[in-house]
């Protein structure tokens, strides 16, 4: 039998690269949390030194505070401290009945403001909404990750997964080739995580704020020269949803600190 | 009024070292970064912080523009007896804010 031309080793071995290292397996999933220093860790364990506690209690005033005169707020419908929402976060992005499409923590709070408080929705990555979503998640805290099992949800599993595993950008690049096939390495002087979005919102120090999972995503597809996708759009929930399944069992570590 | 978060233990024995740590939220804007216009953002930084215990400073701390966004300060103090400290930050733009919180020695 002919020995195959190099050709075709070449394109055997992209491949075996392109297919590769794969989708992590749940027992080898880690949260960026392992991989930063030990002081950036420190900030994020002490709650009295997290930058993102000052947006929780932030958070816990809009929470108390009627967003109008007459008007619920949240803790008239949810309990005064909150802890009624144990768990919510780490079930999010979830089928949602009303607008038939899959809406993530943020569109869920934007939603109950504008139907069910009679208030004009926070925009993206305003202080108020970071601050109620951080609030909010900070409720599950040490809770795994769990996305519901609901069938109408696969879809847009599947669309996240596509966008996850498919080039994009000048670079030619896409986010499994960092965060499956490479975790663990560099680069440049970065430690690749395996991109868990475990605490959002979080506090990154590159920031000096908080921030959302999508302002994350747009942050890594500038990186890749590829057009980010705007804020609330269906293709970042598509994402989350396929980012929630990837990353469960880890649990919620909002509100998290990254370098 | 900025949002502040102090942490220090409600009570302590006589003679033990407390640990005192207080966080700020600000932005510690440099004066050195443009804007979305490209014009120099003015400096608004915290310049200083002063905590007192019963009017008596025992720690003082002095900010200049390379500190990062809502500055995190922690010291220690030696418990003598009990009774009220403030803490005071003082920056740009007149920013001047006051927080206080007790403790009871023995």
């Amino acid at each position: 039998m002919p020995h195959p031309a190099p050709a075709v080793f070449a394109a055997l071995l992209l491949a075996a690269s392109a297919a590769g290292a794969g989708e992590i397996a749940p027992a080898d999933r880690r949260s960026g949390f392992d991989q930063m220093g030990a002081e950036t860790r420190a900030i994020q364990r002490d709650d009295t030194a997290n930058p993102g506690m000052l947006a929780v209690a932030d958070g816990a005033e809009l929470w108390a505070r009627p967003p109008a005169a007459g008007a619920p707020a949240c803790a008239d419908c949810h309990g005064a401290d909150g802890t009624g929402l144990r768990g919510v976060a780490a079930r999010y992005p979830a089928w949602d009945a009303r607008s038939d499409r899959p809406i993530d923590l943020q569109d869920r709070i934007r939603q109950c403001r504008r139907d069910r408080q009679g208030a004009v929705p926070p925009a993206y990555e305003s202080p108020d909404l970071l601050a109620l979503t951080a609030f909010v998640a900070l409720q599950s805290r040490g809770e795994p990750i769990r996305p519901p099992a609901d069938p109408r949800l696969d879809r847009g599993r599947a669309e996240g997964r596509a966008l996850f595993a498919g080039r994009m950008g000048q670079l030619g690049l896409s986010c499994a080739i960092c965060h499956d096939d490479n975790w663990g390495r560099r680069l440049g002087a970065a430690a690749i995580p395996q991109g868990h979005p475990t605490g959002y919102p979080l506090y990154r120090l590159e920031w000096q704020g908080l921030g959302s999972l999508q302002r994350r995503l747009r942050n890594c597809m500038t990186g890749m020269r590829a057009e980010p996708f705007a804020y609330g759009s269906p293709e970042f929930v598509a994402l989350e949803l396929y980012l929630a399944a990837r990353a469960a069992p880890l649990p919620v570590e909002t509100p998290a600190v990254r370098p | 009024m900025a949002r502040t978060l102090i942490n220090l233990p409600k009570t302590a024995e006589p003679g033990a070292v407390v640990t005192i740590k207080t966080l700020l939220s600000h932005p510690m804007e440099t004066g050195f970064r443009p804007g979305p216009d490209g014009r120099i953002l003015p400096r608004n930084i915290v310049t200083a912080f002063v905590c007192r215990f019963e009017g008596e400073e025992i720690f003082r701390a002095e900010l200049f523009p390379a500190s990062a966004a809502n500055p995190y300060l922690t010291f220690t103090w030696t418990a003598t007896r009990s009774g009220r400290f403030s803490f005071t930050w003082q920056g740009d733009n007149g920013f001047d804010q006051t927080e206080t919180a007790a403790i009871t020695v023995g």
